[in-house]
């Protein structure tokens, strides 16, 4: 707490050189500690989504079931990809910390990429699903289906812009503890993504094959 | 636009004519850079609190005009006044306006006005984010406002139930107002709940621990946990509402396998919490104020900070008190009545608290200390009925009467209304350097609360005699015509009330005592040891704290906020002022427009507009600037604290 009052923005503090380059202001700590405090919130907004999910499940009102609709091949090479992508951001976070900034764009662009490959397939997805007649409009439990998996692909779409941003701060500015703290908050963001869809990989997906 | 009737039509030319006499004012005064410098592009914590509070009355005299249209069309059996359109119209947005867009602003405003002072730090953890919340707030309030001249206003109710408001019942933009905007104020709460969390818990002055915070500081934290975890269950609630109504999906709808009573259950899962969002900052405030004017320290303070949390825990577990008469069964029932009467206990303890500090104090009768001690009776038949109403079998009696409306105003306006009457004669010198005029402030107090009384308490009579809430009119011969009448002039009291407050305000401004102390009640509290209004950066020098109280401790031993004499100032980092906050609230308000009126061409537009404010911000690097030892010397000296 000492440092607290200096530690509203900025301060001068000698730099410890154990701690990760982003905690190198304590303003930085402030606002990975913020960033924690709000995925906090998001979970609660998934938890409803997936509870309305539930609820809705085999409220089909005459149209596909989720055994008829869900492909195996895509939901498995989506869940491979962005597991793939959370090593991947994870790799970048290392580089990071050993100060190698191409090393840690290159680990950076390949997480983009998987991230595309994800929303790629998520789309075709949908198109495919929306096509043959499986709509959002269909029944009640499509309409929870395609928002809770939209809502969390909305996120993965928005953690590649945001992403995709950060590597031009990178490429202009280097490591800095400013835009390592920014990595480092993407990066939880981009992992916290990932555990949201394990759940929706097995409640949605793997439930949805077998019930 | 033409076959809307003189109503609209009225409010049409006014608004036209406020919104010219304002732009012409500020035009002929040359007012506009000062605006926009001062004001509409700050970050400074205090400034928008200030805001919040002008924005939060302004809505509570459109709020409060709504609850009058509704008194004078009740008065009497029989009348029309208002068509049945209108004042369905009218009851849900005053109930939404009240809620949401004055009680919360009104205390979020308090937070950003006092809790930074209280904990002894220079701002919030993160100002840029407090503007942004601030804007989306104010936009969404005048996004909701605009509802009523164009399109129609929401008619569903503050609590929207669907299916009624499903667009196969209730077709055109209004519902879509109500859900756009409390969806774009609610991303602004949120922030606000991250934002004063990280705040206290991250900024305390050195030596402030935790149990040694002021109670409002504590009654925000532990608000903003609660805003945190409730606040993502209203945006799923309203979000697949307006999917169902704007894209046919049918999550709510009873055609195609959608249930109506998710949507109520989530509502009411967030609803519930959200009455003590608006209920904890109120009871921080009454302790301040009950400590400062009985001069005694908090009786009960770890208590207090139990009862609170308890409270906090019980509020997700009660919802479906909300709804008994659905049919859950005894068990559910029995479940939610039991949770609920248990919020008693701890709002019991704190009543107890309040009455010892009281107790053998030397009690000062401020207008502040009068709405404190006026809640506690008003308060107290709130939360008794509350109780009557938690029984389920009983429930079934009350639900949806006159009796249930008389209950939540005793609990809406004694705790927060007079909350917010009591903070606002309380920390109006710190805001504005002069105090409320007192013989002013106690005919504001005496007339508000009584008008209130007569127009609510007849009220649960009204309930039991089986008048209905949301009832456009009455046939006679009930005998609920005189009651009602009644009723309609304790609410033209409430209104002179106000009248009162607004004529203090703009008599104080010109003729009010102006506070050279900056502790004009000899409080107890850290926001009183610098001055008022509190400069820019709150403190020059950031006090060591020894204590509960700290202030007062500080003045028992006679130091002072700037120290001993001689030790330099150093120079301090500040935020800068952007205009970036307000212009992509703007366009949050461009793509709302388009959801609510399905033009998905505005709506991609604004959507964009966001995304590139965002972009640009986290682009910026320059975004803070030191004020220099000179300057703080300068306002010091001027403070005469040197
Ligand atoms: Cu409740």
């Amino acid at each position: 707490m000492s440092d607290a009052h200096t530690a509203v923005h900025g301060g001068h503090h000698p730099v410890d050189p154990s701690v990760p380059v982003e905690y190198h202001h304590e303003e930085n700590s402030l606002r990975i500690a913020g960033f924690w405090v709000f995925l906090g919130s998001d979970l609660v907004l998934f938890s409803c989504l997936f509870a309305t999910y539930v609820v809705m499940h085999g409220r089909t009102a005459g149209g596909p079931t989720s055994n008829q609709l869900f492909d195996v091949t895509g939901f498995t090479i989506e869940t491979i990809a962005l597991l793939f992508s959370s090593f991947t951001c994870g790799l970048a976070t290392y580089e990071m910390r050993r100060g190698n900034r191409n090393a840690m764009v290159m680990w950076l662009l390949i997480t983009i990429a998987l991230g595309l490959v994800f929303i790629g397939f998520e789309v075709t997805e949908f198109v495919q699903d929306a096509s043959s007649g499986a709509r959002m409009q269909t029944s009640g439990f499509l309409s929870a289906f395609y928002t809770l998996v939209g809502t969390h692909g909305c996120h993965v779409s928005m953690g590649i812009l945001w992403m995709t941003g950060l590597v031009f701060q990178l490429l202009r500015r280097g490591i800095t503890p400013i835009t390592a703290r920014k990595v480092f908050i993407v990066s939880i963001y981009w992992h916290f993504l990932d555990a949201v869809w394990i759940f929706i990989f097995t409640v949605v997906y793997l439930t949805g094959k077998v019930l | 636009m033409l076959d809307e009737g003189p109503m609209i039509w009225t409010s049409d030319v006014l608004i036209v004519l406020a919104t010219i006499g304002i732009i012409a004012v500020l035009s002929y005064f040359k007012l506009w850079k000062w605006l926009w410098d001062n004001w509409l592009t700050t970050v400074d914590h205090k400034k928008i609190g200030i805001m919040y509070l002008i924005a939060a009355i302004l809505m509570l005299f459109r709020g409060g005009v709504d609850g009058l249209l509704m008194r004078a069309q009740l008065s009497w059996p029989g009348l029309h006044i208002l068509n049945a359109d209108h004042y369905d119209q009218i009851f849900t947005t005053h109930g939404t306006i009240m809620i949401l867009f004055m009680a919360m602003p009104a205390l979020i405003g308090f937070f950003n006005v006092a809790v930074p002072l209280q904990i002894g730090c220079r701002d919030v953890a993160f100002p840029y984010l407090n503007a942004i919340s601030f804007w989306l707030f104010f936009v969404a309030a005048m996004l909701f406002n605009l509802s009523f001249v164009v399109g129609g206003s929401p008619d569903g109710g503050w609590t929207s139930y669907t299916p009624y408001v499903e667009t196969m019942f209730d077709p055109g933009p209004g519902e879509n107002y109500f859900l756009v905007a409390l969806q774009i104020t609610g991303i602004g709460t949120i922030a606000t709940g991250v934002n004063f969390l990280l705040t206290i818990l991250r900024m305390r002055a050195p030596g402030m621990t935790l149990m040694r915070m002021p109670m409002f500081t504590w009654s925000v934290f532990i608000t903003s946990v609660i805003i945190v975890f409730a606040f993502p269950v209203l945006t799923v609630a309203l979000a697949l509402l307006l999917i169902d109504r704007d894209f046919g999906a049918h999550f709510f709808t009873v055609t195609a396998g959608g249930m109506p009573m998710q949507y109520v259950n989530l509502f009411w899962i967030w609803g519930h919490p959200e009455v003590y969002i608006v209920i904890l900052p109120a009871f921080g405030i009454f302790s301040e104020v009950f400590s400062t004017f009985a001069r005694k320290r908090l009786f009960g303070y770890s208590a207090m900070v139990v009862s609170m949390v308890s409270i906090a825990i019980l509020s997700f577990v009660v919802w479906v008190h909300h709804f008994f008469t659905m049919g859950a069964g005894p068990g559910v029932n029995s479940f939610f009545g039991v949770s609920t009467m248990a919020i008693a206990v701890p709002t019991g303890v704190k009543l107890f608290n309040w009455l010892f500090t009281m107790h053998k104090g030397r009690i000062e009768y401020t207008s502040a200390m009068l709405w404190a001690v006026g809640f506690i009776p008003n308060f107290l038949i709130g939360g008794l009925t509350g109780v009557m109403l938690a029984v389920p079998p009983a429930d079934y009696q009350y639900h949806n009467s006159y009796f249930l409306v008389a209950h939540f105003h005793y609990v809406l306006i004694a705790g927060t209304v007079f909350g917010v009457f009591a903070a606002l004669y309380y920390w109006w010198p710190k805001m504005f350097g002069v105090l409320l005029n007192e013989r002013l402030g106690r005919w504001h107090f005496w007339t508000f609360m009584i008008g209130f009384n007569i127009c609510f308490f007849p009220m649960f009579f009204l309930g039991f005699m089986g008048m209905t809430r949301r009832v456009y009119t009455y046939q006679a011969g009930y005998g609920w015509g005189v009651i009602n009448l009644i009723e309609t002039f304790g609410a033209l009291l409430m209104g002179v009330g106000f009248l009162f407050f607004v004529y203090n305000i703009l008599w104080s401004a010109r003729f009010g005592e102006r506070d050279t102390t900056g502790d004009p009640w000899d409080a107890r509290t850290l926001e009183w040891a610098t001055t008022s209004p509190a400069p820019h950066y709150n403190f020059a020098r950031i006090p060591e704290v020894k204590g509960r109280d700290a202030w007062w401790l500080m003045k028992k031993n006679g130091e002072t906020i700037n120290g001993p004499k001689g030790v330099p100032f150093e120079p301090i980092h500040m935020p800068n002022d952007s205009g970036r906050p307000i212009i992509m609230s703007v366009f949050f308000f461009i793509a709302g427009a388009g959801f609510v009126f399905e033009w998905w061409i505005l709506a991609i537009i604004g959507l964009a507009g966001v995304l590139v404010t965002m972009a640009l911000r986290s682009f910026e690097y320059d975004d803070h600037h030191y004020i220099p030892v000179e300057e703080i010397e300068k306002t010091e000296a001027a403070a005469g604290r040197l």
